[in-house]
């Protein structure tokens, strides 16, 4: 089931990094044949910029991207209820090994995932994220996330994110060499070609300028085309792992509700969150440069699904696109029918959960906590917060006066 | 000469089928046992909290003696089953499921006891647990349907049928109180 995916997932990586490796090819070809009068040099270019930045992408890319986002790693006992979320997600998509897990200190409501293979993963949330949603939300975008590691999602997008970059920066230098060549109008390569040579420079000049155009906005259409497609497979798994889809949609309105920014994503990172950072209030349904799809339309999903199954996200997705699933076929065959389970609050009625102004305190603790602050707890009922630089050896509570001493 | 190529070749597809499928099969198999294993861990881990929520509840619960020995019992008889018996395994861990249910609703009774920070965080651990044991059955009894598809369908259950593969077993848990019709008694 999962691994028919992972299998096409594998195959359809290969095909688009084929045809966006082609693009970028084209464009050193061009590039080198008409500045540099031999076609082999702009080839050799082109794949050398491909080979580092995907070598780097590769090697260096989750730390460099946790890094970005100022994600602060943190363990167990920082946060128990979510380390156990991310562990029962773990189990239930049949994850080898536990993912690391980071905080975000931001009060937006976002999350991604990171790992170039399932082993090596790490899964990122905002502090908002952590104080806005109930555990079954947060269980439903854990369940998101670990799926975009499961289904080789994050290797397949940073790589084709690498391609979409490699393109963009030759035909941003291309373009600028074209027009700076035009202005002084002489070319470097007139001496190769006798009188006759003339016409054929003037159609590799307009092949080049076209593919210089054309070639970075190709390249973002099927980044973008292949992102969505990812963020439907992450919701119908995160469903189906979860057997609770109602935890999911809530999550996204909860989301989608939310007005503030996220700091520390830019263009480039963008589509590795579980909503897109930079979306703008009513986004037309079928928007093609958007690397996520309408949230409205995911919760529609979502909420008319009727049990757990990749069939039953796939119906209710033809519903809302008249007929059409959206899921790889093999994927849709294999599984029988899969029950829904009720909310945790009527599953284990005792789930000793914090309301929110609980989880907002919880969440303020662990974000002082990481930044090294002590806590010392005054007889009063204030706590009060000691910061890594204060040298003192004592410091008096300011709501009662008495006097502690730091240890 | 074409003949002799001919035979050749469909040796060679047959090699192939059956390697192919044989592989299948195989991973199929370890998929069904690494899943079974994760049940495993969870069960234990289960095993472990129960005596120290056990200790901490006896203070408050004075009344409770036959609950908390009911727990207690069911955990050393679940421990005690087979390892590798799936059905004898969750008949036990059911009884098990059953008693922890009813220790914790009558938890309810005791607001003292709802106050106690290591009996939230016990709780917190035991919810979880049961979570992941219920995750983790999920994931086995997919991986359990997807290695018996794989022996029975046809082509691959010849392969299994030569090679003899096993049918997996599903672990249901099965709480006692949801089927059993509550007793009232007018004694």
């Amino acid at each position: 089931m999962m691994w028919e995916q992972i299998r096409s997932n594998r195959i359809r990586s290969l095909v688009l990094t084929a045809a966006m490796g082609m693009l970028l090819l084209a464009i050193g070809y061009f590039l080198g044949l008409y500045f540099l009068d031999s076609p082999i040099v702009g080839l050799v270019i082109a794949l050398a910029l491909w080979i580092i930045m995907s070598l780097v992408a590769y090697f260096q890319g989750d730390g460099i991207f946790l890094a970005l986002s100022k994600a602060r790693k943190i363990d167990r006992d920082d946060h128990p209820r979510l380390y156990n979320i991310v562990e029962e997600m773990k189990i239930a998509s049949g994850l080898e090994k536990m993912p690391d897990i980071y905080i975000i200190d931001d009060q937006a409501l976002n999350a991604f995932a990171t790992g170039r293979d399932p082993n090596k993963a790490a899964i990122a949330v905002t502090s908002g994220l952590l104080q806005k949603l109930n555990r079954d939300e947060l269980q439903g975008v854990i369940a998101h996330e670990i799926s975009h590691v499961v289904n080789r999602d994050v290797l397949l997008m940073v790589m084709c994110g690498v391609l979409l970059g490699s393109i963009v920066i030759l035909a941003f230098i291309g373009t600028r060499m074209l027009f700076f060549s035009g202005m002084t109008g002489g070319r470097r390569s007139s001496r190769s070609s006798g009188g006759g040579g003339g016409q054929a420079q003037i159609i590799i000049l307009v092949v080049a300028l076209v593919l210089m155009i054309l070639a970075p906005i190709a390249a973002q259409l099927i980044y973008f085309a292949i992102s969505r497609k990812r963020e439907y497979l992450a919701d119908a798994s995160g469903a189906l792992y979860t057997r609770y889809p109602e935890g999911l949609a809530s999550a996204l309105e909860k989301i989608a509700a939310s007005t503030k920014p996220l700091q520390s994503a830019n263009q480039a990172t963008a589509p590795m969150y579980i909503m897109n950072p930079f979306r703008k209030e009513g986004m037309a349904a079928s928007n093609l440069s958007s690397t996520h799809p309408p949230i409205s339309e995911r919760i529609r999903i979502l909420r008319s699904m009727g049990g757990a199954s990749f069939a039953d996200y796939n119906r209710a997705y033809g519903e809302t696109h008249r007929g059409g699933g959206i899921l790889p076929a093999s994927a849709v065959a294999s599984a029988g029918a899969v029950g829904l389970r009720g909310a945790a609050a009527e599953v284990s009625p005792l789930e000793p959960e914090p309301d929110a102004v609980g989880r907002t305190r919880e969440t303020s603790d662990l974000i002082w906590r990481l930044n090294q602050y002590k806590t010392i707890d005054c007889d009063c009922g204030d706590k009060l917060k000691i910061p890594p630089k204060f040298k003192g050896s004592s410091v008096r509570c300011p709501h009662c006066g008495r006097v502690h001493q730091i240890k | 000469m074409i003949a002799l190529w001919v035979v050749l070749g469909i040796i060679v597809i047959v090699i192939i089928f059956f390697v192919a499928n044989y592989n299948g099969l195989v991973r199929f198999r370890n998929q069904r046992e690494n899943a079974w294993a994760q049940i495993d861990v969870q069960l234990k881990r289960r095993y472990d909290l129960i005596p120290n929520l056990v200790e901490t509840v006896k203070g408050y619960m004075e009344h409770e003696r036959e609950t908390l020995e009911s727990v207690t019992n069911a955990r050393n008889l679940a421990q005690q089953a087979p390892s590798g018996d799936v059905g004898a395994r969750s008949k036990a861990e059911g009884e098990l499921s059953s008693a922890l249910a009813r220790l914790l609703v009558v938890v309810e009774n005791y607001p003292d006891l709802k106050a106690n920070q290591n009996f939230l965080a016990l709780q917190e651990e035991l919810t979880s647990t049961e979570n992941k044991i219920s995750f983790a059955r999920q994931y086995y009894n997919d991986a359990v349907l997807r290695l018996n598809n794989k022996i029975q369908m046809f082509p691959s259950n010849l392969v299994a049928a030569i090679t003899g593969f096993k049918l997996g077993e599903f672990f249901e848990i099965t709480v006692a109180e949801e089927r059993e019709a509550p007793k009232v008694s007018f004694a």
